[in-house]
């Protein structure tokens, strides 16, 4: 069973100088108890993705076509009251920057009182719950803390609580947006093994994105590519891993530092830039940049499916 | 926090200090003679002398600056020329009926700015936003005197809907609250407009923030986000605004107090001018000085309790 399912989502931004189309055809399943990875450089729309599954699109942005299904209801058909009511509670969301993301003039405590506003529990009952849920996430001494404000927390205590608070309703989608991109790496892996920990406790799917290549191999069970708005590859991680079909997905894994089996001073980059997501053409997305271009690129590519891994390119017909 | 209170506060007496340093080099370079001026034209050489020697004025100006300091830290500002009673007395008399009218002047601009600033930063662009938008900025640019008369004509004397003069009985509360009712809306309604445009502002980059992105995330009420997760951080800048807002409140008041012939330590200063009465002119500044000090000293401690960060820094 899929908890989420999102089917030919296309979202566009009005702006001054035209519609800019963020999301094209992204097709992507989240199965039950599995973590999802998104993976794609900066501005491939992950974060309209997950904007978009959490109906806190900006105002300039629309869902032009396409299904987000979460537990079989489409998403893109509710108002924002059904919506809220599914935020924080069924699907909740841990963001990038643990510096910001908590409420500075607000306590822990009160914070995670607010979350479960919905609750009937009594106020000691719920702050109980808020103690429970920093003890999983290791936070030390835990009744000082729900009276602590989060600028007294490190970074990484800060991202504890952030993930403490979106799991205290045990969701059944956890959407983690770059967890841990603003972390060093001792504190990277601490907090990709407490995901993986509550995900397993809770029984929860996760959709974990990233840039990080080896977090994804890490932690996740199937990995989505995107490039520029689109999805150009999808599988299992072992099959992105070992056998990409797609030209950018090989480019990409190229490129990855933790990759490299030599040092070197020069990490392989893809030249070019990503495209102008407003002069969007028929083509091939990823054409201008790929080594192994040819003409019949500038004609849309096909969906070329081998073994559940997906990919769209010219090149896995031939 | 008491670290810092107790810096805040000796910043304080530093700031007075010179405040009288500068208001003693005034009253020294003011043309004539302090006790011709105190005596009359019909006084005597002698008499004269006599008061100089009273005065100790014929000290060295540093003495003479010395006893002026350590009498004004002592309260003693000497006695004013008209009645001969002492400088403090007169003043600290006055002093409750401009309190009372900056009270009222902080009350409006805080119960019509912020919400005004809130409303408009929810639909910023709206109609009601635009509308409101110009409003601030015209009675921002009108001087409170301006508003004080048109205040006047209108609900006085056209209307006659509230007092024109006077501060009302001085026994009867509720009296006295209807005489602040015009006289404080002219001294605040220019600070509803700046409220009103600062809240705003700070409003709008608040709610851009990424924890309000969190707050919806977790489904959290709108009401809730914007009242207790964006407002209470979006008011700080305000308070420490609304300590520099009050000096200007006080200078508004002494239009305000001479329109509306009021008591209070503006139309004291007024008056005082006009009669020459020197000593009293150096204590009332002196004195509102003092005020306007203490009361940016109280804005500063509260925001220390409003903002859990500065808090800990304290
Ligand atoms: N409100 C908006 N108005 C106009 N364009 C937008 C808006 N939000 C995002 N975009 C554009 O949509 C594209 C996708 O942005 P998005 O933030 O989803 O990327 P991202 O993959 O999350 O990048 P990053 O890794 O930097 O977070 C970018 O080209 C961005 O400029
Ligand atoms: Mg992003």
């Amino acid at each position: 069973m899929n908890i989420l399912e999102i089917q030919n989502l296309n979202v566009t931004f009005d702006t001054e100088d035209g519609q800019l189309r963020a999301l094209r055809d992204v097709s992507f399943n989240v199965p039950e108890h599995r973590i999802v990875g998104i993976v794609g450089e900066s501005g491939c729309g992950k974060s309209t993705l997950i904007n978009s599954i959490l109906g806190l699109l900006a105002d300039n942005g629309q869902v032009e076509k396409g299904k987000i299904l979460f537990e079989g209801q489409n998403l893109t058909e509710l108002n924002s009251s059904q919506l809220r009511e599914l935020r924080g509670v069924r699907i909740s969301t841990v963001f990038q920057d643990p510096m910001g993301a908590l409420n500075p003039v607000i306590s822990v405590g009160t914070q995670m009182l607010h979350i479960q506003y919905r609750s009937s529990l009594s106020k000691s009952e719920k702050l109980d719950n808020a103690a429970e849920m920093l003890r999983r996430v290791r936070i030390p001494d835990r009744e000082s803390a729900l009276t602590r404000y989060p600028h007294e927390f490190s970074g990484g205590m800060k991202q504890r609580i952030a993930i403490a608070m979106a799991m205290m309703m045990e969701p059944a989608l956890l959407i983690a947006d770059e967890p841990t991109t603003a972390l060093d790496a001792t504190l990277e892996v601490a907090t990709i093994e407490l995901l993986q920990d509550l995900q397993q406790q809770i029984g929860c799917s996760v959709l974990f994105i990233s840039h990080h290549l080896g977090v994804i191999a890490e932690l996740c069970d199937d990995v989505v590519v995107m490039y520029a708005g689109e999805v150009v590859e999808r599988g299992t991680t072992r099959q992105i891993f070992y056998r990409p079909m797609h030209p950018y997905t090989e480019r990409l894994l190229q490129c990855d530092p933790a990759g490299q089996s030599e040092r070197t001073r020069h990490l392989p980059t893809i030249p070019g830039e990503i495209p102008d997501l407003r002069l969007r053409t028929p083509g091939c997305i990823f054409a201008a940049r790929c080594h192994c271009r040819e003409d019949i690129c500038d004609s849309t590519p096909p969906e070329v499916e081998i073994e559940g891994q997906s990919a769209r390119c010219h090149r896995l017909v031939a | 926090m008491l670290n810092y209170s107790v810096k805040r506060l000796g910043l304080a007496v530093i700031i007075v200090s010179v405040v009288m340093l500068l208001l003693f080099t005034m009253i020294y370079l003011i043309p004539g003679d302090p006790a011709a001026v105190a005596l009359g034209p019909r006084a005597t050489d002698a008499m004269r002398e006599a008061l100089r020697v009273k005065m100790g004025l014929d000290q060295p100006i540093w003495i003479q600056f010395w006893n002026f300091f350590i009498n004004a830290w002592q309260g003693d500002l000497g006695n004013e020329v008209l009645s001969d009673r002492p400088v403090t007395d007169v003043v600290l008399e006055q002093l409750p009926f401009t309190l009372a009218l900056i009270a009222g002047g902080m009350i409006w601009s805080i119960a019509l700015g912020i919400p005004l600033g809130c409303w408009t930063a929810i639909q910023p662009g709206g109609i009601v936003d635009r509308i409101i938008g110009i409003l601030s900025v015209g009675v921002i640019a009108v001087p409170s005197f301006v508003i004080a008369i048109y205040a006047l004509l209108i609900f006085a004397v056209s209307l006659r809907w509230l007092p024109a003069i006077g501060a009302g009985d001085s026994g009867d509360i509720i009296d006295q609250i209807i005489h602040l009712i015009l006289p404080s809306l002219a001294v605040g309604l220019g600070w509803v407009g700046y409220l009103a445009r600062l809240v705003r502002a700070s409003m709008l980059e608040v709610l851009e923030a990424s924890h309000i992105r969190t707050a919806r995330a977790f489904g959290l009420p709108e009401r809730l986000i914007t009242y207790r997760y964006a407002l209470t951080i979006a008011i700080l800048p305000t308070v420490t605004l609304l300590g520099v807002g009050i000096g200007q409140m006080l200078s508004s008041a002494v239009f305000a107090e001479i329109v509306f012939a009021r008591p209070g330590v503006g139309k004291l200063v007024y008056d005082a001018i006009l009669t020459r009465n020197y000593p009293l002119v150096s204590g009332a500044v002196l004195v509102t000085t003092v005020l306007f000090i203490a009361i940016n000293l109280i804005a500063d401690l509260v925001v220390g309790v409003l903002d859990p960060r500065v808090r800990s820094r304290l």
